[in-house]
């Protein structure tokens, strides 16, 4: 055991100098990534311990990062293309859906994708426009791409050595809200993945972070702390939620969410991405068509608005609190 | 503003709108006379986008004239030998010919669409064979006749416009990636593959030892050296892709060959709308050289693009070439040029043809006799004969095909939604569809 606690953003500092040191294929590239360390510090001291060929720091252009990270997929890399912030993905987003998400199919395999695009992504932070977005449902939609979420430091660690090990291109989403918060991290606690090994690791699929028994409660990234506070909050009024840390976003590992609704019979879904057309939205249909007998209540969604994300001095109201999951709670329970 | 006349100035009006040579046709202005030179006089816009099609300027790098006659360039040096010369000749017969055989497939409706190559082929061929098998090709979708300087079969870019496929040649080992449709992408790619091959180490080293000439017959000189070559269109160079792999190749030092064929239109887009200089010189805003070749003279494309290739090889790179040619038939099959350009300029550059300059110059050489000219023409009318016969016969794909490939490793969506679409088809009478075939 070597347990330490540690940040999110330290923990994926130590994914990427695990996955780098045991394949030198791994390169890092983005903007700012190399001698700054990134604008969050999650490539910090990589380009200084690993050299600028593996640690590139790219011209200022999405599109170019994640088009030219295609090519040198093709060429034998494995790059990890660092997004520098939600907002900023878009001029990329041709790429990803056009090509990186294609090639695999359109060669029938010649060419993989072994691929990880990172995007810290969400609100709460006091941040100017396209710095708090929340896109992730607009990459579930692609076949061809595995998108993911991380909540906590350990997951942060394996989801990301899994992920760059992983032979399709993954999209990785950071809460970014919550680098700084500290939790246990144990660097042997799985092995790195190797080649043929099963897929998919057991840290892409969901979790259950707390056992319950009246209401089931899934989210995923940064809502995953409010959950555990409502949770908290809800057991002091006799109310048990089970709550499930989705993690995997494309494709989605609904069985632990169905046994749970079996067990509970209310589903609430969390998220701070706008509701419509979402991953709560897909986790309310699917699950409506597989647990149908099974459910007291309709199923809740409790997300961020179809807006544009808000200024910030007013995304308090924006973002799913303890006090509107306790709501969606409630009103589960009153039917 | 005193003194200027506002648009509303009355005495504008001494001067009719329609008599102003270079007020733009309209769209409907267009549609309403129909085909240009056939039901109506072109507007003077449309006479000087054509005009600038043909005006090449004064750098173009030209050896083989149109009427065939050869002046060597002391800049692109090469050894003109009849075999060479031959073996261009029919390389571009052969391509023209089942680039024809496409067209008349699709319109006898055995394909979904063909775009053709017509007028390109020396910018293709040239270009093509003048890269070594290490080194590696990004085409866009015209690039047929790199394809087959690649070695890859005609009959396997017919899935791509068939619908049976969407990529029918393995690009990792043909070193030609995949037909890549949105436009500019693939300079992107282009770009990172060639980025790749500068960390791997596999540019300079010819520079590094210079007494190193065997040569091994590839062409390669024993040198393990490595380039790219990106192929686009005029169009491509408005698209951010393009520009941002002409910034990364310029900060990475990438050895690639940035290889745009001028064909003049984009479509109903002439390549006035595209840029206001020369497409060559744009090269020079990135820092690295730009040449213009005569995309018609298959000699002149070669040994550019030789001598831009052994550049990036030996670690100057990136090098853009730009191919002034012209796209002699539609954009695709479901294009119809005769709505937006002039049956005039199609003339005007029939005059260029990349094919008969070769062929004027092996019989005024005397470096072919007429049975060699005969027994291309044979050989070309067999490829498309195998041509047509292949694509007729393509199945269409299984089922499972759809679901083939989507991911490297399992995906356990995707294997319970191929699941329920079988027992889905397993629900019918006749569950293979054999009925009524």
């Amino acid at each position: 055991m070597t347990t330490t606690t540690t940040t999110l953003a330290k923990a994926l500092n130590a994914g990427l100098r695990s996955a780098m040191e045991d394949d030198p294929k791994v390169i890092v590239m983005g903007e700012d990534v190399g001698r700054l360390g990134g604008v969050f510090r999650v490539t910090d001291g990589l380009q200084k311990d690993f050299g600028d060929h593996r640690v590139l720091d790219t011209p200022l252009a999405e599109s170019g990062i994640v088009g030219t990270a295609v090519g040198l997929a093709m060429r034998g890399y494995r790059p990890v293309a660092e997004i520098q912030f939600d907002g900023f993905v878009f001029p990329a987003f041709d790429q990803i859906s056009s090509q990186v998400a294609k090639i695999t199919y359109r060669t029938q395999g010649a060419w993989s994708m072994p691929m990880v695009i990172r995007i810290p992504f969400g609100g709460g932070i006091g941040a100017v426009e396209h710095h708090a977005e929340s896109p992730e449902s607009f990459f579930c939609h692609i076949g061809g791409l595995r998108v993911v979420a991380c909540s906590n430091p350990q997951d942060a660690y394996d989801m990301l050595r899994a992920a760059i090990a992983c032979d399709d291109p993954v999209i990785f989403f950071e809460p970014k809200r919550r680098y700084w918060e500290k939790g246990d991290l144990d660097i042997d606690l799985h092995p790195a993945r190797r080649a043929g090994d099963a897929w998919p690791p057991a840290c892409f699929t969901s979790a259950v972070r707390r056992a319950g028994s009246d209401v089931t409660v899934v989210s995923y990234g940064s809502s995953m702390p409010v959950l555990h506070a409502a949770a908290d909050a809800a057991q002091a009024e006799g109310r048990s939620l089970e709550l499930i840390d989705l993690r995997t976003l494309s494709p989605l590992d609904l069985g632990p969410v169905l046994e749970s609704v079996r067990k509970t019979g209310r589903l609430v879904v969390v998220s701070e991405a706008p509701r419509e057309s979402s991953i709560t939205s897909d986790v309310a249909a699917r699950v409506t068509e597989e647990a149908f007998y099974s459910l007291a209540a309709p199923v809740l969604r409790v997300a961020g608005f179809d807006t544009p994300y808000p200024p910030s001095r007013v995304e308090d109201e924006y973002l799913p609190d303890l006090d509107k999951v306790l709501h969606a709670v409630d009103r589960v329970l009153a039917y | 503003m005193a003194g200027q006349r506002s648009p509303s100035d009355p005495s504008d009006r001494s001067v009719p709108r329609a008599a102003d040579p270079y007020t733009p046709t309209s769209v409907v202005q267009a549609a309403a006379r129909g085909a240009a030179g056939l039901r109506g006089a072109p507007t003077p816009s449309e006479v000087i986008a054509g005009l600038r099609a043909t005006s090449h300027g004064e750098d173009l790098v030209q050896v083989l004239s149109p009427e065939g006659v050869f002046t060597p360039h002391e800049d692109f040096p090469v050894d003109l030998t009849g075999e060479l010369l031959r073996g261009l000749y029919r390389d571009m017969v052969l391509v023209r010919r089942f680039d024809r055989e496409g067209n008349a497939l699709q319109r006898q409706g055995q394909l979904n669409i063909w775009v053709p190559l017509l007028g390109q082929e020396a910018a293709q061929v040239g270009a093509g064979r003048a890269m070594r098998p290490a080194d590696m090709a990004f085409p866009s979708y015209r690039e047929h006749g790199v394809a087959w300087c690649r070695g890859i079969d005609p009959t396997d870019l017919l899935g791509i416009f068939r619908g049976t496929d969407q990529c029918g040649w393995n690009p990792r080992e043909t070193r030609f990636n995949s037909y890549t449709i949105v436009i500019g992408n693939q300079v992107l790619n282009a770009t990172g593959y060639a980025m790749g091959q500068k960390f791997d180490g596999v540019i300079g080293s010819r520079a590094q030892d210079a007494t190193d000439d065997r040569d091994v017959g590839d062409g390669s000189n024993g040198s393990t050296d490595e380039a790219t070559i990106v192929f686009f269109g005029d169009g491509a160079t408005s698209q951010g892709d393009v520009h941002e792999g002409m910034v990364f190749a310029a900060a990475f030092d990438a050895p690639i060959v940035f290889y745009c064929q001028n064909n003049q239109w984009a479509i109903s887009e002439p390549v006035s709308k595209q840029s206001r200089v020369p497409l060559w010189e744009r090269s020079t805003g990135y820092g690295f050289p730009g040449v213009r070749v005569d995309g018609n003279d298959v000699i002149a494309c070669l040994a550019v693009t030789r001598w831009a290739l052994e550049e990036c090889r030996s670690g100057n790179g990136p090098v853009m070439i730009e191919a002034f040619t012209y796209r002699m038939d539609a954009h695709t099959t479901s294009d119809d040029p005769s709505r937006y350009r002039m049956a005039a300029e199609e003339e005007h550059w029939k005059l260029l043809d990349p094919i008969q300059r070769v062929r004027a110059h092996l019989a005024r050489e005397g470096l072919a006799d007429p049975s060699f000219f005969d027994e291309v023409a044979t050989e070309a009318d067999e490829l498309a004969d195998r041509f047509r016969t292949f694509c007729v016969q393509m199945p269409k794909p299984a089922t499972d095909r759809m679901f083939a490939h989507v991911y490297s490793e399992p995906h356990a969506g995707l294997e319970q939604q191929q699941r329920e679409h079988a027992e889905y088809l397993a629900g019918f009478a006749d569950p293979a569809g054999t009925e009524g075939r």
